[in-house]
């Protein structure tokens, strides 16, 4: 090999990595290696890497500030490197770097936020399907309903928190300027994307577990009864939001 | 999934002037716009389902789409990712689109993705390498695409052939066609201290089958020379749309036109302005029974 070849590897680990060295085998139009120009490349990649985090937490943004925002994104991209071209689907584990932020332990709700904003751009893009209504519930034979299995919807997910957490991300999703008063119990929240809008919901005490339960396999009296050590759970109030708001799937025939 | 069957519109992109979609401009788009064609960056529409397919479909009705993949990483010189080629096609069938195209760059080494369109030299090796990944996409979608030259900052020292030679030897070889980026031209041109109308005058514009127009930021290195950043951030240049009219007339055909504008987005009236502004160039060289504005 010759001096001035550049390896794809020399060349990706200093876009990475500002204090990597630049290959001297990158020239200018002088034909001398040319440290600043990369530069180029590198804000490109921090900064593209940045907006798509913004983008796909946009309550976080709006709870810590663009600065600290980008602070912390470009923390974590110097971590986690995406793996595949579709940057909707990286930033899985923000949630999980912003809880490790030490200055932002005084606001533990913000990575609940996060998870809800994670959440809902999962709901955003996930597969379309026909939710089961109550409808298809009053079908289901009496003697039947114990023994109900129900398939997730593509959309559906929870966010389990000790915190008001839909109250807080909705506060900071909308574009609001005065401070709504927020609630001081904890909420979980339900995602779901019964056609093309996504939909947030609060949950009942013990809906999240009947919710998780069920999508997992278990059937409604299984579901119920992993759900019922929860106070406060009222398996027909639980059923009733779930339903309507599109959290199962109608069975494709 | 259920699709509209899009057969009330054609597939073949016109040669008239288009813009890269965004899901902000789609509600003014369906009220009524008067556009070529629309691009969309496959990327965009690799999710599952949900609201950029539905805005997809609606758009595919009423116009011809261009699918325009930033991420296969065609210059890379590890294998293609399979995955995401097999996504690629997915798109397409989807869209039915006039067009595919990538970039002549890499973006994925060793299962990293790094978000930009980094450079390659220009040698046999690399022709090779990315005449094969042309070849294996061409073979998976069942039809040519075309490849874009990039915008650059700095060049290899190892590199032995010109652009304009590697990429007419690549559509020699693989029958692909090209996507001439009038904007990364005047960017990497000048960044080069070379000669842009040079460029034009030795690239094969025979074989181009679609032309970029993008807005690039002015700077300066280190050394108080002018450094150009493709940044797609604001309106197409003068001398960028100086360099597109003589193209056009070199070419002596007219070539369907995309202006790209991907971030500080606009309204739709500026952006549509913009491609209004294109048009009137492609106007002048399109035969008369073809005028769709005269007047």
């Amino acid at each position: 090999m010759r001096d001035d070849t550049v390896s794809r590897a020399a060349f990706l680990a200093a876009v990475s990595d500002r204090s990597a060295a630049v290959p001297a085998g990158l020239v200018g139009p002088d034909g001398a290696p040319d440290a600043l120009r990369f530069q180029v490349y590198r804000n490109t990649v921090a900064s593209t890497l940045t907006e798509a985090l913004a983008a796909s937490f946009p309550a976080v943004v709006r709870l810590v500030g663009d600065a600290f925002f980008a602070a912390a994104a470009i923390d974590y991209s110097a971590r986690e490197k995406p793996a595949s071209p579709l940057l909707f689907r990286y930033g899985a584990s923000f949630p999980d770097h912003i809880a490790g932020i030490a200055s932002l332990a005084a606001y533990p709700y913000v990575p609940d936020v996060a998870r809800l904003d994670w959440a809902w751009l999962q709901a955003y893009h996930a597969a379309d399907a026909a939710p089961f209504g109550a409808d298809d519930l009053a079908a289901v034979p009496h003697d039947a309903l114990a023994g109900l299995r129900l398939s997730p919807h593509p959309a559906m997910r929870t966010v389990i928190s000790d915190y008001p957490v839909v109250s807080i991300w909705a506060a900071n999703r909308a574009d609001e300027t005065e401070a709504a008063a927020l609630p001081d119990q904890s909420e979980d929240a339900l995602v779901t994307r019964p056609d093309i809008e996504v939909l947030v919901h609060r949950l009942p005490p013990g809906g999240a577990a009947l919710a998780e339960a069920l999508a997992s396999g278990r059937s409604l009296e299984e579901a119920a009864g992993h759900a019922a050590s929860i106070g406060g759970f009222d398996l027909g109030e639980s059923l009733s939001v779930l339903l309507r708001a599109g959290a199962f799937a109608k069975p494709t025939p | 999934m259920a699709r509209t069957s899009p057969d009330h519109v054609t597939t073949a992109i016109p040669a008239r002037a288009g813009v890269s979609l965004k899901l902000d401009h789609v509600g003014e788009i369906l009220n009524g716009a008067d556009i070529g064609f629309f691009e969309i960056h496959a990327e965009n529409y690799m999710g599952d389902g949900g609201l950029p397919h539905r805005m997809l479909e609606r758009i595919r009705e009423r116009f011809p789409v261009s699918v325009h993949g930033v991420g296969l990483s065609i210059g890379g010189d590890g294998p293609l990712d399979g995955a995401h080629l097999a996504r690629l096609k997915a798109v397409v069938d989807r869209a039915d689109p006039g067009l595919v195209s990538e970039h002549l760059a890499w973006s994925t080494h060793d299962h990293t993705y790094v978000p930009d369109l980094l450079p390659l030299p220009y040698t046999e090796a690399t022709l090779a390498t990315v005449a094969e990944h042309v070849a294996q996409v061409q073979d998976m979608l069942g039809r040519p695409i075309l490849i874009e030259n990039p915008s650059t900052y700095l060049a290899f020292a190892e590199t032995t052939m010109e652009e304009t030679d590697f990429l007419a030897a690549l559509a020699a070889r693989t029958g692909c066609g090209l996507l001439l980026d009038v904007n990364n031209v005047m960017v990497a041109c000048t960044n080069r201290e070379a000669d842009p109308d040079a460029y034009i005058a030795a690239f094969p514009l025979d074989r181009v089958g679609e032309i970029h127009l993008a807005g690039h930021h002015e700077d300066r290195d280190a050394a108080g020379r002018t450094l150009l950043i493709d940044t797609h951030d604001r309106a197409v240049a003068d001398p960028v749309w100086a360099l597109y009219e003589a193209t056009i007339e070199r070419a002596g055909r007219p070539i369907p036109t995309l202006v790209e504008w991907d971030s500080d987005l606009p309204d739709w009236p500026v952006l549509a302005r913009e491609a209004a502004r294109a048009e009137e160039i492609l106007a002048r060289l399109r035969p008369a029974k073809e005028l769709r504005h005269a007047g």
